[in-house]
């Protein structure tokens, strides 16, 4: 076993004692403005388009992100940046320009409030449910992850660490709410880049810069079976499954990331959307993907080439680069950024680096925080226990409470899942997967139904479940190779075998979405729509006035950012072609 | 709403800045220290860069104060 522990300074520990003064100051200091439900889950939408935008992708910048495209840069090499490009540029284009009018328009304070409007109660419970409870077990797996990298890196009490962590989240969440939570991402999003940036420098200068990289890559490569060039291109070698190590093939790639799952995960999860949702015009909402977007292109220089780099190191005698082992011969690869923190980062940038890990971590529970109470409040709590009254001040106050208490109630559960994780590793790796096959099918349902005004309730409903069943059925009956538990599939029975477990994450998502689009399709067209054009004005885009952007000066139009984000991310593309 | 997140990023970008940059300025020499970073004293480097990047956070800071007095 590689030691993988640090020792840090007093500097390493002052810088990450002054981010956290800074963490819980600014929840202070927006504590008086939290004066009902509005200001507290919804930030009062007053954000300006930068701040919604930096906090949009900094949600999705959370530590096990890091941590693990790192590593997918060590096995996948440059391929990993599908996940940055064809799966996320188009999908936040999309939403930006297509579904944010409807989501800010509608004035639906949430995802699952939108199915209602657009739907019915049914398929707006069934959504608040599934959400509430999968957000919270998300919050818990980070924490979870979050205190084992503190006991084994840091050399900290586990329960110590579980326990001042959530302190730490819970107090800023809970004083300033969710503006509290976008300030604090925007904050992270920074020291992130910031703290990294040196890894990327020093490796990069280590091994003769990005063409001695490539030289030094090429027999590590062959010796795989690839291609020399395979590690630093993207789609050059999709052309067959076989001839990258993703194991997918281009129309996979296109199809299953770039399509299914990039877009149910950018244009439906609450999580993400809520951040634009936050903004302060719907000018700034439509803008907030696409701002977002931006830095989101680069992100891949950031944390895959380091992981590029790690490869190099560790096949380079004398380096004295190395990762722990699974078993002799196979990597633990989570530990790439960890490792080459510990390579190269002296006394005071390797706390830097320490404190931008704790902070993703740290902004990824209060992201699941917020976006819970949000849903709990609005969905669950005033929809089914306590309704609105007519008096409005007694009913700001108490869904307030009803907020705050939510916000403790999430950091309580979560810190509960955090224990079932550490029992059961693997019934973690199933919920994970399970979370995974409910954005595809409600993609499905939210997209016919802000573009078809046929779409019915009972269609989207029915459609939502057999999305789900299929999705459950795929995994159920399909394995990837070597798998070694059931919690990888083929718990019915095996009757086909994937390459890779990448490859049946694509093929689950893109049957769940088929299916659940085919069935809210044919049952559309047997059920009676209830809802009459008046209802659904503002909710479908046939039935909804086209959004015009006169008053607004042309650099700050979505149309002339969108344009920008296509082309950067087209040259981008090319470029690692 | 309420605070401007551009003024508590530039003060701290400026303190933690400040704290890297006098410690690079203090361990400078020291190749123990700085043998993993290949030899650059990048306490320096990045705390002027963080320095920076804070004053300039300040500078918008002060800026949107000015045209929008509360």
């Amino acid at each position: 076993m590689v030691e993988t522990g640090f020792v840090l300074s007093w500097i390493d520990y002052t810088i990450m004692i002054v981010y956290f003064v800074f963490v819980l100051g600014i929840g202070w200091a927006l504590k008086r403005y939290m004066k009902d439900a509005n200001a507290f889950l919804e930030a009062g939408r007053s954000m300006p388009a930068w701040v919604a935008g930096l906090a949009f992708i900094s949600t999705n910048l959370g530590a096990l992100e890091v941590m693990g495209m790192t590593g997918s840069g060590a096995k996948y090499g440059m391929l990993t940046t599908h996940f940055y490009w064809v799966g996320a540029i188009p999908a936040m284009v999309f939403l930006a320009l297509f579904m944010m009018p409807f989501y800010y328009g509608s004035k639906a304070r949430s995802v699952p409030e939108y199915l209602k409007l657009r739907f019915d109660e049914k398929t707006r419970g069934l959504n608040a449910i599934l959400f509430a409870v999968m957000t919270i077990l998300a919050s818990g797996i980070s924490m979870y992850a979050l205190a084992i990298l503190m006991e084994k890196v840091l050399g900290w009490n586990f329960h110590l660490s579980l326990v001042l962590s959530a302190a730490i989240v819970l107090g800023y969440t809970y004083l300033g709410g969710l503006s509290s939570a976008i300030y604090n991402e925007v904050l992270q999003f920074f020291i992130i880049v910031i703290g990294l940036l040196p890894i990327v420098i020093l490796s990069l200068q280590d091994l003769g810069g990005w063409s001695g990289m490539k030289d030094q890559l090429a027999p590590i490569v062959t010796a795989k079976g690839f291609a020399a060039d395979t590690w630093t291109t993207t789609w050059k070698y999709t052309g067959s499954a076989t001839t990258n190590p993703l194991g997918v093939e281009w129309y996979g790639i296109a199809a299953g990331l770039g399509f299914v799952l990039s877009f149910g995960y950018w244009c439906t999860n609450f999580l993400i959307v809520q951040r634009a949702m936050s903004a302060k015009s719907s000018t700034a909402a439509r803008n907030t993907p696409l701002i977002g977007a931006l830095p989101k292109m680069f992100i891949p220089f950031l944390i895959i080439v380091p992981g590029i780099a790690a490869l190099v190191l560790l096949n380079k005698p004398g380096s004295g680069f190395s990762l722990p082992e699974i078993s002799p011969g196979h990597y633990n690869y989570d530990y790439t950024i960890i490792a080459l923190l510990k390579q190269y980062l002296p006394a005071g940038v390797l706390g830097l680096g320490i404190t931008a890990l704790l902070a993703s971590f740290m902004s990824g529970m209060a992201g699941n925080v917020s976006a819970f109470n949000t849903v709990w409040t609005y969905d669950i709590y005033q929809s089914y226990i306590r309704p609105i009254t007519k008096d409005k001040a007694a009913d700001d106050k108490h869904y307030l409470f009803v907020g705050r208490m939510a916000t403790i109630f999430g950091v309580i559960v979560s810190i509960a899942a955090a224990y079932l994780a550490s029992l059961f590793g693997n019934i973690m790796d199933f919920l994970q997967t399970i979370f995974s096959m409910i954005n595809a099918p409600l993609f499905a349902v939210i997209f016919l139904g802000m573009f078809w005004k046929r779409t019915t309730g009972h269609a989207a409903f029915t459609g939502l479940l057999a999305g789900f069943t299929i999705a459950l059925l795929h995994h159920g009956l399909t394995v990837p190779e070597g798998a070694a538990t059931l919690v990888k599939g083929g718990w019915i029975t095996n009757l086909h075998t994937y390459p890779v477990e990448m490859a049946q994450n694509f093929w689950t998502a893109i049957f769940a979405f088929s299916t659940s689009a085919i069935v809210t399709v044919v049952l559309s067209l047997l059920t009676k729509q209830k809802k009459t054009d008046e209802d659904l004005k503002g909710l479908v885009y046939i039935l909804t006035p086209k959004v015009v952007e006169t008053n607004v000066p042309w650099y700050q139009r979505s149309s002339t950012l969108a344009i920008l984000v296509l082309t950067i991310g087209t040259i981008l593309t090319i470029m690692f072609w | 709403m309420g605070i401007d997140i551009k003024f508590p990023i530039g003060l701290m970008f400026t303190i933690l800045g400040l704290l890297l940059t006098i410690f690079g300025l203090i361990t400078s020499g020291d190749s123990v220290l700085y043998s993993r970073s290949l030899g650059v004293n990048i306490n320096l480097w990045s705390g002027c860069g963080m320095l920076v990047f804070g004053l300039i956070m300040l500078y918008f800071a002060w800026m949107s104060k000015k045209a929008k007095p509360s």
